[in-house]
């Protein structure tokens, strides 16, 4: 006996298997079966084999990698016996699939066996065939299948059609052949043939027309026949389930007359009378019975009209919407999705029942019935079914909020009859389930509100009420704070009251109140905010009593970590001190947002960020995502399609917004007596463009500013935040984080050509920042600032950086200024990199580094390639 | 079309794995590990479809094991649970009363069954006594080998004695 062959018998090993009591001890003893296992097929063990593989196929179940034994496979399909085939072609079945190289070796094997004079072999062969063959097999081994078709078995008969239709899903070109053998197999009493038959002829169906029109004229009168007389069979215990002869022929031969009956009236009118008889006689009290009725309602709702059949199919599916298994239940709602298009009316009979559904404890149903009752909505019952919904959503459990809200917006948005009861259902949706609103669908609230002129005063209550309830939804904070900043002195007097909304009494400190809790709740994120910020700011003018409360909750954020809320900060609060006589004009209410603008932006389904972003995006062309800022940018900038208004204030209204204008306006405006106003403008915009303004060398007001040449010198003190960002590397860095563009600190025009700055590498904790300059009568060498910034939140200390690049470059490093970088970008390493590029214009930089640091003594090592230098550098 | 037929114990166990679709051996062990997940974790009383990247995953369980197969949104989920009712039953009668642990030491007899039961993801035979045949058919061949390899050996034994 082979010394390596492993001794213990299939029985032992599962044995051993089960008995190892950790995932360790199981892996030894796999591991050491394996290792048997192989070393008998490097010995080409003869005796074992057909056992090594079995052990091998337990294995693989198991989920440990077993690739060695699939050519133990093949030659166990090529050995004589009947044992050692039936075990391999279960390995090829199990090891393999269609898509592994190996798979090809074996078609010649498979070849002779589907010739084999043992019909158990070519059995095996077929079933192998039928679950893995890939479309080359398919093709070669074809014309054997067909062949067996004929075959005198009939238990080969029903193999090779399975087989078939495997082939013809591979090879479609391949269907023609099978036709004339498929319309014998549907004359055939053997019930295994004739289901198999009738499969293949199905599936022929769908992938040949041809197949098609050929098995309509010939066979549907045969198939309808077959059908009666299956219907009408007496009891045979060898097919019988729960009093129903064969129910899988009954559905294949159904789900055939449907293909057949499709989009021919001949076909369709000659299986009503059967599909009547099933429809009307088949017992429905057991799951086969219930399964034949469903496919036979499938098909009269497939196949052309019949109105009375149609009538039947859909009270049947009433009646399966009231019963109480699940499963029933389950297949009424999909297949009323179906029915809708055929007949809306009737659908819609049953809409108390779908209702209740979509409150049921189980998720697949809930699923089902939701997206039905979405169908079912139109203008006359939007409103009690959104009531419906909306009531639901209080109760619903967590995991199907989101589904069940993102439905109920898409409803009020679409059938939405007039704007007050739309801003009502939103509101109610948001103070339910405000969490799970989407970005777009809030935003799409506040330009409705916006528009909504009559309503300002109703809606600004409504959600003052709704927030002192709760302030735990997200997105109702957000749209109660804009609201509250915008009309907060309706809030306060009561203006354009409804008849039915009750009196309420605020302060205008209440309102103030609200708007500094939803700063100072712990879990609003940053846009709920710098949001709030704003809306104080708009306060503060419109009460003036409350101006310096106001202006205390402001300046408590000078100090705060988040760059964006500190520069709001100071800004804001250089208006309220110092610019008294602007600042009325300054936070006038917005301009009516452009619904049509608006809505058509939704539609094409861009993001709201579209002028932004596409100006971001060309920036970044390293893919970096955009920093957090960028949803602020979006929902400040709603309006910035808007045609900008006549009145100066108007100006301001779209500077606070953030507008992007264009470079050019910029340049152009400078030094005019309307300077102030941009400078403000720089200011208060988040998306403006410094670095534009530098790529067009254009000496613009805030390099004048920096040149210490005021301009007003009021303004001076006010654009003193603006101006640190242009001058020190590290507001660099902030205002990247702001706008998402990469300022390059401005350099005199004398000094060569000016680059655009990059960002070179990016990951979840480091940021290199790369700005370049040129010698003047040097084109070759560049020199590159890379600037460090740290954006995880803990320190990285014994930072190292290194850089290589290819030979046509020369690389000089200076020493950088710190190796320790401080957390969340509040310091910088910069280091100075000199570049000689000896293929000046013709090749581009390109360069390889590796950043290592530590953070809390753990070695930390970042590697990347940059290829986004400048093209001309 | 079917497109695998999942067999897994309660405990998460696989028994019995047939894929009809080509599915990488990677994707394999993502679908078993997503899908006893949702199965495992539904309650009792809940119907026996669940939807699942753009499939339809019909499960039934049978004492501690749960048997799983994938269809098409349109195929026929009620029959789908009589086709695993139809498997479960030639199973038992096969075994007679069929355990948990005669698919654990007879995995590859179940999978001669599942063999008979279909081909290609489709349904091959609706008669559970031709199966019961066909397969008592196939395991007196193997005992035939086998026997026919003893005596063979037992002569060559006797001969070089």
């Amino acid at each position: 006996m082979n010394p390596f062959s492993s001794g213990t018998r299939l029985r032992d090993m599962i044995r051993a298997i089960r008995a190892c009591k950790t995932a360790a001890e199981e892996r030894a003893v796999v591991r050491k079966e394996c290792a048997a296992i192989r070393a008998a097929i490097n010995e080409n063990d003869q005796d074992y084999r057909h056992r090594n593989l079995a052990k091998l196929m337990f294995i693989h179940m198991l989920g440990y990698p077993t690739h060695f034994g699939q050519m133990e496979c093949l030659k166990l399909i090529a050995s004589p016996g009947f044992p050692e085939k039936r075990i391999g072609y279960l390995g090829l079945m199990l090891l393999l699939d269609e898509r592994q190289e190996v798979l090809m070796l074996v078609t010649n094997s498979v070849k002779q066996d589907l010739n084999h004079t043992n019909q158990y072999i070519v059995g095996l062969a077929l079933c192998a065939l039928g679950n893995i063959c890939s479309a080359e097999m398919a093709r070669d081994l074809a014309p054997e299948v067909e062949r067996l078709l004929q075959f005198r078995d009939p238990n080969i008969r029903k193999k090779a059609a399975l087989c078939s239709i495997r082939i013809i899903k591979k090879v479609p070109d391949l269907a023609e052949n099978f036709i004339n053998p498929v319309a014998a197999l549907l004359k055939e009493k053997h019930h295994g043939v004739l289901i198999t038959g009738v499969q293949l002829c199905t599936d022929l169906c769908k992938v040949s027309p041809e197949a098609l029109e050929y098995f309509r004229k010939k066979c549907t009168d045969g198939l309808v026949r077959t059908l009666r007389d299956l219907v009408n069979s007496p009891y045979a215990p060898e097919y019988d389930i729960a009093g129903i002869t064969d129910p899988f022929l009954h559905i294949r031969l159904l789900k055939l007359l449907r293909v057949l009956g499709q989009g021919d009236a001949d076909a369709s009118d000659s299986m009503n009378d059967i599909l009547a008889q099933v429809a009307t006689k088949t017992e429905s009290n057991k799951n086969a019975g219930n399964a034949i009725l469903y496919e036979c309602v499938e098909t009269i709702m497939s196949i052309e009209d019949n109105g009375g059949l149609r009538v039947l199919a859909i009270n049947i599916l009433g009646r399966f919407l009231s019963n109480r298994d699940n499963n029933i239940r389950y297949v009424a709602l999909n297949m009323l999705m179906r029915a809708i298009t055929v007949d809306a009316q009737a659908v819609q009979r049953h809409r108390a029942t779908i209702l209740e559904c979509v409150k049921d404890s189980d998720a697949s149903i809930r699923k089902r019935a939701l997206e039905l009752v979405y169908l079912l909505v139109n203008e006359s019952n939007v409103k009690p079914l959104t009531k419906e919904l909306v009531d639901y959503l209080e109760v619903s459990d967590q995991d199907f909020k989101g589904d069940l809200t993102a439905k109920v917006c898409s409803i009020i948005e679409k059938f939405s009859p007039e704007k007050s009861w739309y801003i009502d259902q939103m509101l109610k949706v948001l103070t339910e389930a405000g969490n799970f609103v989407k970005d777009e669908v809030w935003h799409a609230l506040v330009v409705v509100i916006s528009n909504a002129s009559d309503l300002h005063g109703y809606t600004v209550r409504a959600l003052f009420r709704a927030l002192q309830t709760t302030a735990e939804q997200e997105s109702l904070v957000r749209v109660a704070v804009w609201c509250i900043g915008e009309y907060g002195d309706l809030l306060v007097n009561n203006a354009g009251r409804l008849n039915v909304e009750d009196p309420i009494t605020v302060t205008e400190s209440d309102a103030v109140d609200i708007v500094e809790s939803a700063i100072k709740r712990h879990a609003s994120d940053l846009t709920t905010k710098s949001m709030a910020l704003i809306a104080l700011l708009k306060l503060s003018s419109r009460f003036p009593s409350c101006s310096g409360r106001i202006k205390d909750i402001v300046v408590q954020h000078k100090g705060s970590l988040v760059l964006e809320l500190q520069q709001r900060s100071l800004e804001f609060n250089s208006i309220i001190e110092k610019h008294q006589n602007i600042r009325s004009a300054l936070v006038e209410r917005m301009p009516v947002l452009d619904e049509a603008t608006f809505g058509g932006r939704r539609a094409s389904s861009l993001p709201n960020t579209v002028s932004t972003s596409s100006g971001t995006a060309v920036k970044l062309p390293n893919g970096v995502a955009k920093p957090s800022a960028a949803p602020l940018v979006d929902l400040l900038d709603l309006s910035d399609d808007v045609p900008a208004p006549s009145s100066s204030g108007g100006d301001f209204l779209q500077d606070l917004l953030g507008v992007n204008l264009p470079p050019a306006t910029q340049s152009g405006t400078n030094q005019t007596p309307k300077a102030g106003t941009d400078v403000l403008l720089d200011l208060l915009s988040i998306g403006s463009t410094p670095a534009q303004d530098n790529n067009l060398s254009t000496p613009d007001i805030l390099s004048s500013g920096q040149d210490n040449k005021p301009i007003i010198a009021s303004l001076d003190v006010l654009a003193a935040p603006s101006l640190t960002h242009t001058t020190s590397s590290t507001a660099s860095n902030m205002m990247d984080l702001l706008d998402g563009l990469d300022p390059a600190p401005p350099k005199p025009v004398e000094n060569g050509p000016a680059y655009p700055s990059i960002v070179a590498f990016e990951s979840s904790s480091l940021r290199l920042t790369f700005n370049f300059s040129k010698q003047p009568g040097n084109p070759q060498t560049t020199m590159i600032s890379g600037t460090f910034t740290n954006l995880s939140s803990n320190l990285f200390t014994d930072f190292v950086f290194q850089a290589a690049v290819p030979k046509f470059l020369q690389l000089h490093l200076d020493p950088a200024s710190g190796n320790s970088l401080p957390a969340s970008g509040n310091g910088t390493i910069t280091q100075s990199l000199k570049v000689t590029n000896s293929q000046h214009g013709k090749k581009p930089l390109v360069m390889r580094l590796r950043i290592a640091y530590k953070v809390d003594g753990k070695d930390v090592l970042e590697e990347g390639q940059i290829n986004n230098f400048p093209r001309d550098l | 079309m079917i497109h695998f037929v999942l067999l897994i114990s309660r405990q998460g166990k696989v028994r019995l794995t047939k894929w009809y679709s080509p599915y990488s051996q990677k994707e394999r062990s993502k679908v078993i590990r997503e899908l006893s997940g949702i199965v495992l974790n539904r309650g009792p009383k809940l119907c026996n479809f669940v939807e699942w990247r753009g499939h339809r995953v019909v499960y039934r369980r049978y004492a501690g094991l749960y048997f799983c197969m994938c269809i098409d949104e349109a195929d026929n989920e009620l029959e789908v649970l009589d086709i695993i009712h139809h498997f479960v039953e030639i199973l038992d009668r096969y075994f007679g009363s069929v355990c948990e642990l005669d698919l654990i030491f007879n995995f590859h007899k179940a999978y001669y069954i599942l063999d008979e039961v279909l081909i290609a993801g489709e349904f091959q035979e609706s008669s559970k006594r031709t199966i019961i045949r066909l397969l008592s058919t196939h395991d007196s061949m193997v005992e035939m080998a086998k026997e026919e390899a003893t005596s063979i050996g037992n002569m060559i034994a006797q001969v070089t004695k």
